[in-house]
């Protein structure tokens, strides 16, 4: 990968938002050479999606998060793959992660009440044919996501004049 | 003004927008947590010292001996007036390379020595010719000062065009004190060590530190690289002004050099990008600006709208808010032009681009 598309990668990493027009000033092309490079990144899924990154505790809408670690049979010819697709097709379902270690796939769910989150997973879950063990644990504050840091930022004071 | 006003955008200041990353403040509390709160040597610490050497091999080729050739100092400005003091004797010439970083000039008199200035202009993008060195050198001159990547323009210079160099300082015997402490802000080219030239090694005293790319301005840490009699004497006047420098920064700085590489890259990529949209942003709204190889100080010229730079960079300040430093307080080749640090954060680079162009369309 070229300079240049990395660039244009970390921007679009730090802020989805960027336009091609300011994205074209920080990398040295112009907005049409940006805006067709960025089509070949989404046409290879290497831009796989924009996503933002929202404080919903402070929006006033509170959802309840666990993570829920299982220990899974593994099927013939499908390995872990065939509960992996059971799991991630749900929508409470927020990520599927195959780990090594004590437990086989780790989950993160998301529901609006702590009762919701447990239901689903006694029902849904705990249920499934591969799945013999959960251990569910509730997510009680989120300090960082995503690589930010989900608290006041550290702010630089500076002079505004100095050598 | 500037503090009273919170709408104001600075692009004054010369100074990193980063706090010092994570992990090298960690090694600091846990250095302290550890009780290391003593003096160490007047040379700094051996671990730190070895650190350098370790770099400059790498790096540039160059080997220092850390027991004799290394002095760890409280910023580059300590590592410049012991340079300087330790090489000049009353009635020395300097020669200094305008626009030039303010502290030169005074260092030079302060030392019983005379600054005398050479001067660079936009057509030579800046750099030192042989010419105009030739021009400046006396019997009387000492050494030259130089400072690539410079503050304020952000002028560089390669290996090509500082061979020249080397070969009058030969030619005419004097030493050079060259500030480095922009290197790792060079974004189209290789960095070149002053010392790394065919016998410049021993003529040259390199200065360089921690603030600008590990972004550690408050830890005052720096260190100038000397053969070993003229680091010497720089240790004498050390050993009695400050002794050494604060343990807790030192360590700060063993960790940074080990283990901060990533971060300084993540930094000078950053810099880059603001470094393309303030000279693309000048251009455009018709203050021809002049595209610095390093540093991270545009130098745009504002002599198209009639105004000085003084003018030019009050004006600015009282009607839209914007801090810029004046190029005449570089020298007198700075006339005519601003210094606009882009250590600012990209949206306070395009906000004071717009309320630049608004000034200019009111003038």
């Amino acid at each position: 990968m070229d300079r240049k598309t990395r660039d244009i990668l970390e921007i679009l990493e730090n802020d989805a938002r960027s336009s091609y027009e300011d994205i074209s000033a920080l990398v040295d092309m112009t907005p049409e050479e940006v805006q067709k490079r960025i089509h070949q990144l989404e046409k290879a899924k290497i831009i796989r999606k924009y996503k933002t990154v929202i404080d919903w505790e402070l929006a006033g809408e509170d959802y309840v998060y666990a993570i829920i670690e299982l220990k899974v049979t593994l099927e013939r010819k499908q390995g872990y793959q065939g509960i992996a697709e059971r799991l991630y097709r749900f929508p409470e379902v927020r990520s599927v992660r195959l780990l090594s270690g004590e437990h086989d796939i780790a989950l993160t769910v998301r529901g609006k009440s702590m009762k919701q989150v447990a239901f689903f997973v006694a029902e849904k879950i705990a249920t499934l044919e591969q799945v013999h063990n959960t251990a569910t644990h509730f997510v009680l504050k989120t300090y960082k996501e995503d690589g930010l840091i989900m608290e006041e930022p550290e702010h630089v004071k500076r002079l505004p004049v100095s050598p | 003004m500037v503090s009273d006003n919170e709408d104001v955008i600075s692009l004054g200041v010369g100074e990193p927008d980063y706090i010092t990353p994570w992990h090298i403040r960690e090694a600091c509390i846990h250095s302290l947590e550890q009780g290391e709160t003593s003096y160490t040597s007047n040379y700094g610490l051996v671990e730190l010292r070895d650190e350098i050497s370790r770099t400059y091999t790498q790096k540039q080729g160059l080997y220092y001996d850390p027991t004799s050739e290394i002095l760890v100092t409280s910023g580059v400005s300590e590592a410049l007036d012991l340079a300087v003091r330790a090489i000049t004797d009353p009635g020395d010439e300097i020669i200094i390379v305008e626009p030039s970083y303010v502290a030169y000039a005074p260092a030079i008199i302060f030392a019983g020595g005379y600054p005398v200035s050479v001067q660079t202009c936009r057509e030579d993008k800046f750099k030192l010719t042989s010419e105009n060195l030739k021009k400046a050198i006396t019997p009387k001159t000492k050494a030259i000062l130089l400072n690539y990547p410079n503050n304020p323009t952000g002028a560089v210079m390669d290996k090509k065009e500082l061979e020249p160099i080397a070969d009058i300082v030969e030619e005419h015997d004097i030493m050079v004190i060259s500030d480095e402490v922009y290197e790792r802000m060079t974004y189209d080219t290789q960095h070149t060590c002053f010392a790394s030239l065919d016998g410049m090694r021993e003529r040259t005293i390199v200065l360089n530190g921690f603030s600008k790319a590990y972004s550690m301005t408050g830890f005052r840490m720096a260190y100038a690289l000397a053969p070993a009699p003229v680091l010497s004497a720089m240790m004498r006047i050390h050993q009695y002004s400050m002794l050494c420098a604060p343990i807790t920064a030192q360590v700060g700085a063993i960790e940074a050099l080990k283990n901060g590489e990533e971060e300084v890259e993540k930094m000078v990529n950053e810099y880059n990008r603001r470094r393309r949209l303030i000279v693309k942003g000048f251009n455009n709204i018709g203050l021809d600006c002049f595209n610095p190889g390093g540093a991270f100080y545009a130098f745009p010229s504002v002599a198209s709208t009639g105004l000085t730079s003084e003018q030019f960079a009050e004006r600015l300040l009282e009607q839209q808010q914007v801090v810029t430093i004046p190029g005449d307080v570089f020298g007198r080749a700075g006339n005519g032009y601003l210094r606009c640090a882009y250590a600012a954060s990209r949206e306070d680079i395009k906000e004071a681009l717009e309320r630049i162009e608004t000034f200019i369309s009111n003038i």
